[in-house]
């Protein structure tokens, strides 16, 4: 279901409808920055969404290159489709607002609002309440940071509208990220009446709903290939809604073994011939040496290219996994110097593109 | 932190793996670093290597690939050290996979009568605590060198460390469990008549009240009476949890323990090394090196990014006058991957410097990048001859 990057048709995104999307995936893989670039790709038809970060690392801060977020909402950044090098449409630019979830203060705040607590909340902060209620039951601290993200893609505007567009979540990665949504089951051991339990069953609803969908993040690489498979069929035991598959850091296949074959084989002349004419060889006129200057060179670049074809090789199994899993998949290419600001509306760009937004 | 203050910039001296591993002092090898880095696979080569160069070895993983755990025999999560076929020489290699509930039933059982034993592993919280508790992974890890250790039947333990954001986290996990076990709200809990005065009661016993009574009503009475329950009875069983952490990591600081932090030339896995490096300097643990793993080499190193891209666009606009097409493709095909090696090499190359600059005492050992995944012994006898300088 890969579509070819650059695609450029406007074709209806694959999410109509979802309101809140999660984005997981294993360590490393580019998370973050792929949940980023999606915020910016469903903000950039005019629309408003809010970017949820829930573990404390201020890594949207660091994505976009501002100081650290309060924990509060606020406008990030503004988006247009010009920007993501797509044609302009009817709509003005959008808007990005991101949210940085502080555990303690989320939590404090609930109590408040159930407990009217005043002056003893900070009480209970000081002997170390917080972390101990955290700790002792963690779910407790996922109810409050999933029914944060919930309760802000369903919050509605004076006008009655919907506040945001699209909420997307920057979550916990693929080996956790089934226990943090199940929040129903994480506090089963709780207390079975008050405001948790209740809570709890709401985000519940929420969550399994069509307006949610859960994507992860993956490389063509075996372990974060056979998380993402693991990581799926949890969600779907767990009844929560897969969305689709991001394959980050994907770099365009140059040449493949038979090419290689062929260099090393019958089109070792011909190739050398080609690089000395290329203007590799030195300035002489002489093929002899031209053909002698190239030789250091043959070695070297063939032993890369054998590299490059095992690599595509290997990422074309990964591809084969991930494909039986039958989810619409996008494509992200590998930026060479890493992801800025630019890289990051690139990303967003490649995302509409295919489809995602 | 350290940092040049003459301004020439360190060369980062070489880390010289086999000395440290032939060293009969070395008796315990950290290998830490963030999530991702290849931390598992540097554990798991440099643990043949020494068994191959005749040390008795015992090499614990926390969460290896599966290819990976199965070049080393490790089918099962029994928690025990099983013997690696296939190695050569006089040593031995011993390979497990830590099970951090398991390892904890066992702490369990080694403090506790039988029947007080199976009443903690039957409490609620307690299964809660061994199976999920953030920080229990950690605590688990160093729980089970420990205990390797003082069963005196290897002398070389190397140590992967679990996948965590942070390389921190292994070194602060298990104070943080200890610290909650020992905490204010737990001490309240479980013996409000040993705190403070006659004074101070009134004012607790109302704080108590209202925390009780919150607690209570978030968390359900049951919950609470399953968490005072396990830690009393904990805390009669070995004196602290807290304790117990500092016991742990002061084996870290013995002598014959050796830190390696291992990284990718990445900025942000190097910035982990960093906060490592530092760290460890704090708490005056001996640092042997940086680990430096997938690092791209080229055997072209003459030939610049900008002239091979240059060369393949020629080649790919005009192409040329005696070679075939055929061929003219193939050599802009090996000239593009080139220009990309040579840009990958270049900002590796930055990104390394820059952590040099800063930490020029540290010890570095590159490893060249491998195409694939490693997943059988030659992969990791590769590895090991890479660490030592093999291109």
């Amino acid at each position: 279901m890969a579509r070819t990057p650059g695609q450029a048709a406007r074709r209806d995104p694959d999410w109509e409808g979802v309101r809140l999307h999660v984005v997981s995936g294993k360590g490393g893989t580019g998370k973050t920055t792929l949940a980023a670039a999606l915020a910016l790709a469903l903000a950039a038809d005019g629309g408003r969404v809010l970017l949820i970060e829930v573990e404390g690392r201020q890594g949207i801060a660091e994505q976009f290159g501002i100081a650290a977020l309060p924990y509060e909402e606020r406008r990030i950044a503004s988006v247009s489709r010009t920007q993501l090098g797509l044609p302009a449409g009817e709509d003005g630019p959008g808007e990005v607002l991101a949210l940085a979830i502080d555990t303690e203060q989320a939590l404090l705040e609930y109590l408040e609002m159930f407990y009217k607590l005043g002056r003893a909340g900070k009480a209970l902060q000081k002997v170390g309440f917080v972390d101990f209620a955290t700790t002792i039951a963690p779910g407790v601290r996922d109810v409050l940071l999933t029914g944060k993200a919930c309760e802000a893609a369903r919050r509605k505007g004076p006008d009655g509208r919907r506040r945001y567009d699209a909420v997307v979540m920057d979550a916990p990665p693929t080996g956790r990220i089934t226990r943090f949504l199940n929040v129903n089951s994480e506090v089963a051991g709780l207390a079975r009446i008050g405001p948790i339990h209740t809570q709890a069953q709401a985000v519940m609803r929420v969550l399994r709903s069509p307006e949610t969908a859960v994507h992860l993040v993956t490389l063509l690489e075996e372990m974060p290939v056979q998380e993402t498979v693991d990581g799926i069929a949890e969600l779907h035991e767990a009844k929560l809604p897969v969305g689709g598959v991001m394959v980050n850091m994907v770099r365009p296949p140059v040449l493949d073994a038979a090419a290689v074959a062929a260099v090393d084989g019958d089109h070792r002349e011909d190739v050398a011939l080609a690089l000395g004419e290329a203007g590799l060889g030195g300035r002489s006129r002489k093929a002899e040496t031209v053909r002698a200057a190239v030789e250091p060179l043959l070695d070297p670049l063939l032993e890369q290219a054998r590299e490059h074809a095992e690599r595509v090789e290997l990422e074309r199994e990964q591809r084969a996994d991930l494909q039986q899993l039958r989810l619409p998949t996008y494509e992200l290419p590998l930026l060479g110097e890493g992801v800025d600001l630019g890289g990051l509306y690139r990303l967003a760009g490649e995302l509409k593109r295919q489809g995602a937004a | 932190m350290s940092s040049s203050t003459n301004g020439v910039r360190g060369t980062g001296s070489r880390l010289a793996v086999d000395a440290l591993i032939d060293d009969p002092k070395t008796r315990i090898i950290v290998c830490c670093g963030s999530g991702g880095v290849g931390k598992t696979t540097t554990a798991a080569a440099i643990g043949l290597r020494a068994a191959e160069r005749g040390r008795k070895v015992v090499v614990l993983t926390i969460d290896p690939a599966r290819r990976l755990a199965q070049s080393m025999g490790l089918t099962e999560l029994d928690n025990t050290p099983r013997v690696v076929k296939g190695v050569t020489g006089d040593g031995e290699l011993q390979a497990m996979m830590l099970d951090m509930k398991r390892t904890f039933d066992e702490v369990v059982l080694a403090h506790a009568e039988p029947e007080r034993a199976r009443a903690i592993m039957e409490n609620p919280f307690y299964q809660s605590l061994s199976a999920g508790f953030a920080g229990t992974q950690e605590y688990m890890a160093m729980e089970k060198l420990g205990q390797l250790r003082a069963a005196e039947e290897w002398d070389l333990i190397v140590v992967d460390t679990p996948p965590s954001r942070s390389a921190l986290d292994f070194l602060d996990a298990p104070n943080r469990l200890g610290s909650f076990l020992d905490g204010r709200v737990i001490r309240i809990l479980t013996a409000p008549a040993k705190v403070g005065g006659r004074s101070a009661m009134r004012f607790l016993n109302a704080g108590m009240g209202l925390l009780t009574g919150t607690l209570g009503k978030i968390f359900g009475a049951q919950l609470l009476t399953d968490v005072q329950t396990f830690v009393s009875a904990m805390d009669s069983m070995f004196g602290g949890f807290r304790e117990r952490a500092d016991r742990t990591y002061q084996l870290l600081k013995a002598p014959g323990t050796a830190f390696l932090v291992v990284a990718a030339p990445e900025r942000d896995a190097l910035r982990e090394a960093a906060y490592f490096v530092d760290r460890l300097a704090a708490d005056r643990m001996p640092l042997a090196g940086l680990v430096l793993n997938r690092v791209h080499g080229s055997g072209a190193p003459q030939l610049t990014a900008e002239r091979a891209l240059a060369a393949a666009e020629a080649l790919e606009e005009n192409g040329s006058e005696h070679s075939s097409p055929e061929a003219e493709l193939l050599a802009a095909g090996l000239l593009r991957l080139h220009a990309e090696r040579m840009q990958i090499m270049g900002r590796e190359r930055r990104t390394r410097d820059r952590f040099v600059s800063v930490y020029p005492d540290v010890p570095i050992v590159e490893v060249p990048a491998l195409p694939g995944d490693v997943h059988d012994l030659d992969g990791l006898r590769a590895i090991g001859d890479r660490l030592n300088g093999a291109a």
